[in-house]
């Protein structure tokens, strides 16, 4: 392959399939909180900081 | 024994290899450099024979290894000094170089002049102030979040030091005249490699201490923290290919060349704004403005949505720095619509910071280090709705070259990283000092007010100066030639070179009462007497039931 074969396949390859599974990727791992249960696990997630409270306030 | 005398015996092979490469150098400037190299392994030669408790050794026993109960504190504890001293000596770079363009006599050729002194003011703010910050914070939070000591304590003293080491290099290389030119990517070639051998035993250290926490759940702020570790290895190590001239001397040629040389440098410089400056301080901000206002954050999910919005968008947005440039159309127009889509995640993450304070928002009127907190989101905010408009073309055509972008970079830099990091600081001394509280509240509350003057008379001096630079710029006269020249513009915005220069001498001033404060709580001197910061007055002669008089 010369450079502007090799450019073209990537290019080709970039606007296709490499945007396709970047969208997907994006879109589950934003959803992925949002599953059935998410909330819980959020909330813990949230809370979990304060469990070892050494926090005197003055 | 073993261990301590091959520990001595590599650090007198490096110091005698610096030693050798500062005879043998090239240039003058590798010279100095490598002899600086060879001052610190004297120090760290000094401190191998030095510090072991010999008693001990002698009686076959191993080094003490600290208490596994207690969190491994000691490098957050130098982080934090480490960050206030670069803090104090980068804002002061940045006062001295405000006035050399104010008043160009200030320029003293030619170690002080503006050419050089301008990257040490970059790099000392972002990498030795931030940088510091970062790494101390992330330890403390990484820690305490995984409820794990840090993995691999040695390694992470090492990341400490390797990072001064890495920094006193950049440094003096610039005012000896060393830079590669690529801002905010100046120093060179060796003290490139250098830092890369450091990043990574951070990655290390912050990634096998998350491996071995007894959290199940990873905080988000961990994320954020990990996202600015990992980018920032792969920024630094494609921006700085370079093929060295020669291995004794202080210059290389980069890999990349013109066009592409310009794209692959914006994108590392906009991701160190995207990751260095932002992430990584999210992850400071994820942590510490819930822990001061005592609520969890606003909104979990939200938090892990922009977190994942911003790790998507910002890679692309580097070419808002080459409109009009010989970067292709395309290109400039990509970079300009993910630039303008980043407006969403950034104010995504303000808006859960600024949130995670509903109910609490009375705190204000008397803690002044969430003050900061919320001071820092303030203009978290107002830089990144400014980024996307700046970003947009024909509004670039303006605000690009001139002092609007200056504004632009100090209302990020000053008011959402340098106010998020004091917060932290207060928030960190007390604790890792073990004293009830800091010294004094009020010094915060003066901190906080000269800072934020300071950051006002910059940001709005810089505005004016910018669009007066702008708009007289591109002023045709009737007969269709540029009116101006570029010297015509300079009286224009003297005054406001002068403003700004105070405001940053307000900032400094606020960090100098951070100084103060900061040592005082360090030492545990005897608290400050001051009123406290908000207080009803107790009227205890009416505190009484009305008991009822009969009549005479
Ligand atoms: C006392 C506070 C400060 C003062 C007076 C100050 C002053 C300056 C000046 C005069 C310049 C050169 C502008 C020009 O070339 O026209 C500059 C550039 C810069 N400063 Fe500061 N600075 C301060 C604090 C900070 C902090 C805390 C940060 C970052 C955390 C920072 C980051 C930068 C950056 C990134 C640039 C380069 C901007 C560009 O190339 O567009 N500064 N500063
Ligand atoms: C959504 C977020 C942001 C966007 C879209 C954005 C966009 C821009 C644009 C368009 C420029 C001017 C480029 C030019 O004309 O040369 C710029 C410059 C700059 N911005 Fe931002 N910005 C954002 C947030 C931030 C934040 C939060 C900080 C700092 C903490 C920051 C630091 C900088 C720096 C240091 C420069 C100067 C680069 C140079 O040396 O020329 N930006 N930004």
């Amino acid at each position: 392959m010369n450079q502007t074969e090799t450019y073209q396949a990537l290019r080709q390859f970039a606007d296709s399939w490499g945007l396709l599974a970047m969208t997907i990727s994006f879109v589950v791992l934003c959803a992925w909180p949002f599953r059935p249960g998410g909330r819980k696990n959020s909330d813990e997630a949230a809370t979990m900081i304060f469990e070892e409270d050494d926090h005197v306030r003055t | 024994m073993v261990t301590l005398v091959s520990r001595a015996g590599i650090w007198l092979v490096l110091l005698l290899l610096s030693i050798m490469a500062s005879v043998a150098a090239h240039d003058t400037a590798f010279a100095i450099q490598a002899a600086t190299v060879a001052v610190a392994c004297l120090v760290g030669l000094i401190f191998a024979i030095r510090s072991p408790d010999y008693q001990r050794v002698s009686r076959g026993l191993a080094a003490p290894t600290g208490d596994a109960s207690k969190y491994d504190d000691d490098v957050i504890r130098w982080g934090v000094i480490a960050t206030v001293f670069w803090g104090v000596a980068g804002f002061l770079v940045g006062v001295v170089i405000a006035f050399q363009l104010a008043y160009p006599q200030i320029n003293l050729e030619p170690w002080f002049n503006f050419g050089r002194m301008r990257p040490l003011h970059t790099s000392a703010v972002i990498f030795a102030f931030g940088g510091n910050a970062l790494i101390a914070t992330s330890f403390y939070v990484v820690q305490r979040t995984c409820r794990a000591r840090l993995a691999f304590p040695g390694l992470a003293r090492f990341v400490f030091w390797g990072y001064q080491l890495f920094i006193v290099l950049a440094a003096t290389g610039y005012l000896l005249g060393v830079t590669q030119a690529k801002e905010y990517a100046e120093p060179e070639w060796y003290v490139d490699l250098w830092l890369t051998v450091v990043w990574v035993s951070y990655l290390v250290v912050y990634g096998g201490t998350i491996m071995k926490r007894s959290e199940p759940h990873i905080y988000v702020a961990n994320w954020f923290y990990l996202s600015f570790i990992i980018t920032v290895a792969m920024l630094h190590l494609v921006n700085n290919l370079a093929v060295p001239v020669s291995f004794l001397g202080s210059q290389s040629i980069s890999w990349f060349a013109g066009v592409q040389g310009a794209l692959v440098q914006w994108w590392y410089g906009h991701n160190a704004v995207g990751f260095f400056l932002t992430a990584g301080f999210l992850g400071m901000m994820y942590y510490f403005v819930p822990k001061q206002a005592q609520r969890p954050v606003y909104s979990y999910r939200l938090s892990i949505i922009h977190f994942w919005a911003l790790i998507f968008l910002y890679i692309w947005a580097g070419p808002h720095h080459l409109h009009y440039t010989a970067l292709p159309d395309w290109a400039q127009t990509l970079g300009m619509v993910f630039s303008v889509m980043l407006w969403m995640p950034s104010w995504g993450g303000m808006i859960n910071g600024l949130m995670t304070l509903n109910g609490a928002w009375d705190k204000l009127r008397t803690d002044p280090v969430l003050r900061m907190f919320v001071m820092s989101l303030a203009f978290y905010g107002m830089s990144t709705f400014e980024g996307p408009m700046m970003s947009v073309k024909s509004v670039n055509s303006l605000s690009h070259y001139t002092n609007w972008t200056i504004g632009h970079v100090h209302s990020g830099a000053l008011g959402w990283n340098g106010m998020v990091t004091f917060g932290a600081i207060y928030y960190l001394t007390p604790r890792l000092w073990n004293r009830t509280q800091l010294y004094s509240l009020r010094m915060v509350n003066w901190h906080f007010w000269t800072a934020t003057i300071g950051i006002v008379f910059y940001a709005a001096s810089m505005w004016v100066a910018g669009i007066t630079q702008g708009l007289m710029w591109r002023e045709y006269g009737a007969d269709g030639y540029l009116l101006n020249s570029f010297a015509d513009v300079l009286p224009a915005i003297h005054p406001m070179y002068v403003l700004r220069g105070l405001g940053g001498v307000l900032y400094l001033s606020g960090a100098a009462f951070m100084v103060i404060n900061v040592w005082k709580t360090i030492a545990g001197s005897p608290l400050r007497a001051e009123a406290p910061l908000y207080n009803i007055d107790q009227n205890k002669a009416n505190d009484v039931p009305l008991v009822a008089q009969p009549a005479e």
